[in-house]
């Protein structure tokens, strides 16, 4: 597999009265053609506003953004935060596409879902009016809208939740996209559909050969379609790996807290009490020197001469392709979980 | 359990529809609660599952009276109070209350907190012992937050914090039911965990009974003494959770739990999911006979045409289907 998004350092703040918003903070990931690559985290991480800066997306006026983020187009890289604005329109809908979290405000009341997806396909490729519908009702069909000759004339408003997710989707696809992010594309929905939704994008993707990021905080979901997972906190990566390696070696103590919290349907946790993490996550605005996590965090009190208060551990690779932030070796945290747990 | 908190018999909530969009002016009715039967015992946690759309927070919303229903009886402590007047349900707000699907719109953002959780005392004239002030910090901290913020603001909070002050605000009457209508689908995981174990402790301590709305299964699998099946308005299969997760007889409710994800990949490789087609039906003109035939693999002629009568197939088991899955 090629990789074809590339993120490096990057950096995005939002100045603000009380003064700047470190969203984005050193954080580094890619992804490759075919390859799923999942975001997880804590609500506030950093999740969105790092790949609406890949995007082009963020208003310059409003946020500073640093870093590269090198797309490895077949005509060769171009790093879309350096390029001009007009160059990354241009790779907007066919180089890269985003689902947005809220499909809702994404699509325009006043206009056809027929007519908005139509327009998506206008920007690259010749054709009337009609053909750009014809092209409308071949994506809704593909993404399981029955009666698309009919349901492509209608309006927002009279699809459902799960129908409009859908045709945020056709129109992310409606230009084969090499790159797809998608934001959540399945929370406001209900098992059923989001099965049926995360089943299409994996038909989609093998057929197509698209690299997907997708941004989540199911676990589940997470379990059921990433190669890959980046886990982000507080504006920083803190553990990235492959999936098993995430879920069965892990090694970053925020990861822990996060895979304990869940209750499961298939382990029978019926009057247990969850694991919560307590407490909060520290400001975005003045970033700890030491360790974002050590507030919340168990395993810091094994760190000796208060090197989680004083340092931000590096990211480092902690096993082959498994890199994670946390000033103790993967080793140490799953022997301490397991003298916590009680396991021999 | 002997005593029943709440009983639900045969609830409708039938919404007037003017117009159905653009191309369907037709006048009809949205059968939104559709023949609704289930209890709540003392002390016991009801969930209440089923996709987006089939009626969850219209049963919370009717069973607190926010509507009025349209038929059938809600008995509350074996008092009949389908028919009570606002004023007849005075006595009866303070002992049952609501957690909003929503914590951002559900708080008034122009009150601090002291006042949000405070004004239940004042509408019911109930003059707690040591003051108002006192009383809301003490329920501030009981559901984790500091006394120290009572002055705040409801934007000054994160989303766990804001879902914890419709918390405070909902136990300050010590009620003896709460409807929860998705109380941690907007919350992530982690502080989702903090919440569930906030109510799980109110429950132990007071003895509360809840009414719990939600889509994700596990945490209602997590909360719940017995689960409600919804489709469309109405119940498809009601049971103890154990039962209900361990051998689901009704096809939606196994489709329904084939599809929840579990957060470990080597299982996800190996299971086997049932995948249903097409969306929910309309509830302004639900499919004849079963409501669910239209998505229904197992579905025959008979789905078709004659209605599937809830029948009970086990203590507390309630099930309705013509060709249900086998038992376990
Ligand atoms: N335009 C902005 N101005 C100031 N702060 C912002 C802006 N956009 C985002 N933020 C802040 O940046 C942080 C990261 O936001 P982001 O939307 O990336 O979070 P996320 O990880 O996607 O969270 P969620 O899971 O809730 O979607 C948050 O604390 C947010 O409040
Ligand atoms: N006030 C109303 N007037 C007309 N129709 C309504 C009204 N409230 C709800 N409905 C309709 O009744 C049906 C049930 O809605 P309800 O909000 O109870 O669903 P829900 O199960 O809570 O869904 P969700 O999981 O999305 O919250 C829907 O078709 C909805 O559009
Ligand atoms: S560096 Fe210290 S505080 Fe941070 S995660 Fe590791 S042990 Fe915990
Ligand atoms: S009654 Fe028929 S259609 Fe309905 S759930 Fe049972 S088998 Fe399926
Ligand atoms: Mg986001
Ligand atoms: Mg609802």
């Amino acid at each position: 597999m090629s990789t074809f998004l590339e993120v490096k350092n990057l950096h995005v703040s939002f100045p603000t009265e009380d003064g700047a918003v470190l969203a984005s903070n050193d954080v580094s990931y890619s992804v490759a053609l075919g390859e799923t690559l999942a975001i997880v985290g804590e609500s506030g991480s950093g999740k969105s506003v790092a790949n609406l800066a890949v995007m082009g997306l963020h208003n310059p006026q409003r946020t500073k953004i640093s870093g590269s983020a090198i797309l490895h187009l077949p005509e060769g890289p171009i790093d879309v935060l350096s390029a001009p604005n007009e160059t990354v329109r241009r790779l907007r809908g066919k180089a890269m596409s985003m689902i947005f979290q809220d499909p809702m405000s994404a699509l325009h009341p006043f206009y056809t879902i027929g007519d908005q997806i139509a327009e998506a396909w206008a920007l690259y490729n010749e054709g009337s009016k009609a053909d750009g519908i014809k092209r409308a009702v071949e994506m809704l069909d593909l993404v399981g809208i029955p009666d698309a000759s009919k349901r492509v004339h209608e309006y927002p408003h009279q699809f459902s939740g799960g129908m409009r997710q859908r045709v945020m989707i056709a129109m992310a696809l409606v230009n084969n996209p090499s790159l797809l992010i998608a934001d959540e594309p399945t929370t406001a929905l209900d098992v059923t559909v989001q099965s049926q939704i995360l089943r299409l994008l994996a038909d989609l993707q093998k057929e197509f050969n698209m690299a997907v990021i997708l941004i989540t905080h199911d676990l589940g979901v997470v379990a059921e379609v990433a190669d890959r997972v980046s886990v982000m906190y507080s504006g920083r990566v803190v553990e990235s790996a492959p999936i098993d390696e995430i879920f069965y070696n892990t090694t970053h103590p925020y990861t822990r807290g996060l895979l304990n919290s869940i209750p499961r349907v298939d382990n029978n946790g019926i009057g247990t009490r969850l694991k919560a993490i307590p407490g909060q996550p520290p400001s975005l605005i003045s970033v700890p020197k030491g360790c974002a996590f050590e507030a919340r965090c168990e395993f810091a009190s094994h760190v000796s001469g208060g090197l989680c208060h004083a340092v931000n551990p590096d990211l480092v690779e902690k096993a082959p392709s498994h890199f994670g932030r946390c000033h103790l070796t993967g080793q140490q945290v799953i022997e301490i979980a397991n003298q916590n747990n009680g396991v021999k | 359990m002997a005593e029943n908190i709440l009983e639900l018999q045969n609830l409708k909530k039938h919404f007037p529809t003017t117009s159905g969009g653009l191309f369907n002016r037709q006048k009809g009715v949205v059968k939104a609660v559709d023949g609704v039967s289930l209890s709540i015992g003392v002390g016991e946690t009801v969930g209440l599952v089923g996709e987006s759309g089939c009626g969850k927070t219209t049963a919370g919303r009717t069973v607190m009276k926010l509507y009025e229903p349209t038929e059938g009886k809600i008995l509350f402590q074996g008092e009949d109070i389908t028919n009570y007047s606002r004023h007849q349900m005075m006595p009866f707000r303070s002992q049952m209350q609501m957690i909003f699907q929503d914590p951002f719109a559900s708080l008034n953002p122009r009150h601090t907190v002291g006042t949000i959780v405070g004004a239940s005392y004042d509408i019911h004239g109930i003059k707690p012992a040591g003051g108002v002030e006192n009383a809301v910090r003490d329920l501030l901290e009981r559901v984790g937050l500091n006394p120290e913020h009572i002055n705040r603001f409801p934007h000054e909070f994160s989303g766990g914090q804001r879902q914890r002050i419709g918390i405070a605000r909902a136990i300050a009457l010590k009620p003896k039911l709460i409807v929860a209508d998705e109380p941690v689908s907007a919350l992530d995981v982690s502080i989702q965990a903090q919440v569930v174990n906030l109510l799980d402790d109110l429950q132990q301590e007071f003895g509360l009974s809840y009414l719990f709305v939600a889509h994700d299964l596990s945490v209602v699998q997590h909360i719940s003494d017995r689960v409600v099946v919804m489709y469309l308005g109405k119940v498809m299969e009601s049971a103890p959770t154990q039962s209900l997760f361990s051998s689901p007889r009704h096809p939606y409710t196994k489709a329904l739990l084939s599809a929840v994800p579990i957060p470990d990949p080597k299982i996800e490789r190996a299971r086997e999911r049932i995948l249903l087609q097409g969306d929910l039906p309309s509830p302004v003109n639900p499919p004849a006979g079963c409501v669910f035939n239209t998505r229904c693999w197992k579905a025959q002629d008979t789905c078709r045409t004659v209605v599937p009568e809830p029948v009970q197939i086990a203590p507390n088991h309630i099930l309705a289907c013509h060709y249900p899955e086998p038992a376990k």
